[in-house]
């Protein structure tokens, strides 16, 4: 236990502590997925000038809140960012070699649907300093892609890899697992699959039904059927544990999966509760101005965001952090990656210590475990991360 | 004042739902005792809770000016009685006030369970009965036949009872005229001789203070008396005598044959023994009344507060309450498991319910009720007796000879199509039958059944196996020994006191293996296997065990994340509060009943 001086002795936040990021979002996509419950929507009219204008302009005003960083990932997510124009990408990226200076090995991400169209554009994306992409892949049979709402087949999906892997220097995919119909070991062959396709880091996930997409709704009036049960789900969870880690891609954070420093250097800033920058409709932010933390959100609706952008500022929320709301979030994030957490840094942001009854708790029932300074979850604790951050958790 | 020839008394006997407080509208609607601006329905159930169960909880009481056919001026005074086996009591004392009662019986229904235990009440008290069949307005209405049951059933002449529909007002006139012509006036009453009254029921008036409700033999009872009650001693100035219209109305006097109020420098209902007799500090009567048996709780639970920060407030809650009945006690009783609360005695478990929701309702207070249990007599090694009111007392074993629990007759009217399932029933809750008759297509049974094995739910399971068609009573009868044991819950190898049963030693591993399993389902997983065992002394009965919590974990989480996130943990936490915390476990309160049930 340390004194409330001490706490105010420690260091205080820096941006430093965890990197700063840029994260861009393009709201659009051809067809919605009806899993999903991000911030997206199917819009034939685009006027991808305009957009271009809102975003360079909000580039400009954040950029002046934080001149002096040094930036060290970018990230086009959505939505479905290859559906932008290579000029637009290009436009952006040059306007951000402008504002920050570059970390030198900045990691530009981008995510791509799999399809062939998006593939004859990966060349120009890269020619515009694109070097990763992550793309949606998410099941590797066509009747589970339907199943989906996904619009690419099995096999375009592939070709547009292939393309992207002799492009990028880095190249990502996405799973989702624990769908309708399917084992566990029909789980084990399909991951199998994809990791023999040489690729150097995976995202899996879980399927988690939400409230308010249409699988929520399918699911609530009792048709979205032959789900895995809890049993099954955790069994699919250890299974793609094991199958990675003989593979040489061990997980890094709860859903992740890479070779050794192929992890995604942008989604580690969020982890590590690093500062970031969320530029475009509904894009969250956290950004140390004065030592403080402070959250930024932008407007979620894409015309709204659009109007507010082109009128000088995008953002409909920014406020600084409590010191209970900064504790509950570093480790919600910081738990999840292999690192886990650093106690100096959680004191000198919740203004107080971690739950001690609790960290001796899931000590003794193996959930975590401590050094002086470090906390971090096991492989059994991970599995219930929700109910370990609870027990983290200061009672006020 | 009237003479004794224009009085008429009487109380009215009916099942719930069979129309007695409809009726009792009707009456004092076409007397025009109350202006039609006034009426509302259900006049004289004046608590929310009676209103919204449809149930008369207090007795409650109204003088109707009638005109009868003869032209000659009457005085009606109506008790309305409570229909509930639980206030039986009030039933009985009720009926000692008046001279006759109405027999209200659904035309469609039949007599049920409660309207029988009511009626003897009646026969006992020397009433005349007027037996009326109400809802004859309805298609199912059997007036024939139901009047048959009542001559076979409860062995009174029916040729002659009323039809009527309470609620669209047929036959109204002729119960007014069957109360005045077949309803005997008070027997005696002499206005020269001493004040002698009956206290038939008091209750707290937060602007009167303790209100009085009295029957005069014999006397004159006027404002301003000081009066004596001669069972206590105690002395009281009267502030204030009248009737009710319902709504009070003082009057100058009250006198023989009469039922009013009086008001006085009273401070608490306890103060007023329910079946005393008044009479005059001077010049008092002689011989007092013979009284009535005490109501005494007979099912105990613990009420604690959800937030224990909410103590205080439920000792205020629980003391007002007890203001206004003096039939239910409480303690205070301290839980390992739950914190400080109560220990409450209540007349049965509707009495129980009703005290419970008016605490949360009236008070807002969210409680936690343990499992009812009853009073059982402990016979010591050492020849003394102890009262349990509560498992976790128990005393230590080796010490203990053995054991006596309360039973009761239970009285069920059940259609004959439900008649195997509600055997099974009894049987299964060790009743033992004593007679079983049929009247028409429904049958009769009494069952001679332990109280600890009907306090719990054996109401709501009779009603789910006979799809509410059965009607159930019960009078307790005594005590005898049985081979009872406590019946202890570990959660995680530690005993949750508030989980402690007595149970019959032969029933023991099968309800403990019940409540382990329905613990398991109630009690959330936790990151370590949990076991719930039923033990008896140091022996282990019955096992489960909670497996770990094996998945919970956000699949997603990234920067738009952190928002949405910290709220569901907050959320999170929030419910957490809600538990209970045993060692490192968890337990919902609604797992501190639910676990109990049996669904057989």
């Amino acid at each position: 236990m340390r004194s409330a001086n001490s706490w105010q002795a420690a260091l205080i936040e820096d941006w430093r502590n965890g990197g700063f990021g840029l994260y861009l979002h393009w709201p659009f996509c051809e067809a919605k997925c009806p899993y999903c419950d991000f911030n997206s929507h199917v819009s034939r009219q685009i006027d991808q000038t305009a957009w271009q204008v809102a975003y360079l302009s909000e580039i400009e005003r954040v950029g002046a809140l934080t001149k002096d960083r040094v930036l060290n990932s970018v990230f086009f997510g959505g939505g479905t960012p290859s559906l932008m124009n290579p000029d637009l990408v290009d436009a952006i990226l040059e306007k951000i070699r402008d504002t920050w200076t570059l970390a030198n090995d900045l990691e530009v991400t981008l995510e791509a649907n799999p399809g062939s169209v998006e593939a004859g554009r990966f060349k120009a994306y890269s020619e515009a300093g694109v070097n990763r992409v992550s793309m949606g892949f998410q099941a590797l049979n066509n009747r589970d892609l339907r199943r989906l709402g996904r619009i690419h087949t099995v096999e375009e999906g592939r070709r547009a890899f292939d393309i992207a892997r002799s492009t990028f220097k880095r190249v990502s995919f996405d799973l989702i697992y624990a769908r309708q119909e399917q084992a566990p070991e029909d789980w084990r062959a399909e991951l199998t699959e994809a990791l023999n396709m040489a690729v150097d880091h995976l995202s899996l996930y879980q399927l988690t039904i939400e409230q308010g997409t249409a699988f929520g709704d399918r699911y609530n009036a009792g048709k979205l059927r032959d789900l895995p049960n809890d049993d099954a789900a955790a069994e699919m969870y250890e299974i793609t544990q094991e199958v990675c880690d003989a593979f040489g891609m061990p997980a890094y954070e709860v859903s992740n999966h890479a070779r050794p420093d192929a992890e995604s250097r942008h989604n580690m800033i969020y982890w590590r509760y690093g500062d970031y920058a969320g530029i475009g409709p509904g894009a969250h932010g956290r950004l140390t101005l004065n030592g403080k933390k402070h959250a930024t959100e932008a407007f979620r609706q894409p015309n709204l965001w659009l109007e507010r952008a082109l009128g000088g500022n995008g953002d409909s929320v920014v406020g600084a952090l409590t010191p209970q709301d900064m504790a509950g979030e570093y480790l919600i994030m910081g738990m999840r990656i292999n690192d886990g957490i650093d106690v100096t840094r959680f004191e000198a942001l919740a203004g107080q210590s971690i739950n001690q009854d609790g960290l001796r708790d899931l000590l003794d029932w193996g959930m975590v475990t401590a050094t002086p300074n470090e906390i971090s979850t096991t492989r059994a604790g991970r599995m219930v991360l929700n109910a370990v951050i609870e027990k983290l958790m200061p009672d006020q | 004042m009237t003479d004794l020839a224009h009085i008429r008394n009487f109380a009215i006997v009916a099942h719930i739902d069979h129309g007695k407080s409809t009726l009792a509208d009707r009456l004092i609607q076409s007397t025009n005792t109350v202006s039609e601006r006034d009426m509302k329905a259900q006049l004289l159930d004046s608590m929310d809770i009676e209103r919204e169960r449809g149930i008369t909880i207090k007795a409650n009481t109204v003088r109707i000016d009638y005109v009868a056919k003869d032209g000659e001026h009457y005085v009606l005074n109506l008790i309305d009685t409570p229909g509930h086996v639980d206030f039986a009591y009030e039933v009985s004392r009720s009926m000692r006030a008046v001279e006759g009662s109405l027999l209200v019986v659904d035309a469609s229904q039949g007599v049920e369970a409660q309207t029988l235990a009511n009626v003897y009440t009646a026969i006992e008290a020397d009433h005349e009965i007027v037996p009326v069949l109400n809802k004859v307005d309805l298609p199912a209405a059997e007036p024939e036949r139901v009047a048959e049951q009542i001559e076979d059933v409860i062995g009174i002449d029916a040729s002659d009872a009323c039809l009527i529909s309470a609620k669209t007002g047929v036959g109204i006139p002729d119960v007014l005229e069957a109360i005045v012509k077949r309803l005997p006036p008070p027997h005696s009453g002499d206005r020269n001789a001493p004040l002698k009254a009956m206290l038939v029921d008091s209750w707290y008036d937060s602007y009167l203070g303790v209100v009085v409700l009295v029957r005069i033999m014999d006397g004159v009872l006027k404002k301003g008396d000081n009066i004596k009650m001669m069972q206590t001693g105690a002395k009281y100035g009267v502030d204030r005598i009248g009737v009710f219209r319902p709504a009070m109305q003082p009057v100058d006097e009250l006198g023989p044959g009469e039922i009013g109020f009086l008001t006085g420098s009273i401070k608490q209902v306890r103060d007023t023994k329910v079946g005393d007799t008044i009479t005059h500090e001077k010049k008092g009567c002689e011989k007092p009344l013979p009284g009535f048996k005490p109501s005494v709780p007979v099912v105990f639970c613990g009420l604690f507060p959800v937030d224990s920060a909410e103590f205080e407030d439920l000792r205020d809650a629980i003391e007002k309450l007890a203001l206004n009945d003096a039939s239910f006690s409480f303690e205070m009783e301290t839980s390992a498991a739950l914190g400080f609360g109560f220990r409450c005695g209540f007349l049965g478990l509707l009495h129980l319910e009703v005290i419970r929701d008016r605490i949360e309702r009236e008070y807002d207070i969210d409680l936690i009720t343990t499992a009812p249990s009853v009073i059982y007599h402990i016979f010591m090694k050492d020849g003394t007796k102890v009262e349990l009111h509560n498992p976790a007392d128990m005393p230590d074993l080796s010490k203990v000879d053995h054991l006596e629990e309360p039973r009761i007759k239970a009285t069920i009217l059940v259609p004959d199509e439900y008649l195997g399932d509600v055997l099974k029933l009894c049987q299964d809750r060790r009743g033992i039958q004593e007679d079983l008759t049929y009247a028409g297509s429904r049958a009769m049974v009494v069952y001679d059944l332990p109280l600890n094995e009907v306090v719990f739910d054996f109401y709501d399971r009779l009603k789910s196996v006979t799809k509410g068609y059965a009607s159930f009573d019960y009078q307790m009868t005594g005590y005898r020994e049985d081979h009872l044991v406590k019946m202890q819950i570990l959660v995680n190898d530690e005993p949750v006191d508030a989980l402690s049963t007595m149970v019959h030693r032969d029933r023991a591993e099968m309800r403990g293996r019940a409540m382990c399993e329905k613990l398991k389902d109630l009690i959330p997983r936790h990151m370590f296997k949990i076991p719930i065992q039923a033990a008896i002394g140091g022996k282990v009965i019955a096992r489960e065990t909670l497996s770990a919590l094996r998945k919970d974990v956000t699949a997603k989480c990234y920067g738009g994340d952190a928002t949405r996130k910290k709220k569901l943990l907050e959320k999170q936490k929030a419910g957490k509060k809600k538990m209970r915390q045993f060692g490192k476990v968890e337990i919902p309160q609604e797992a501190f009943i639910s676990a109990l049930k049996m669904d057989d």
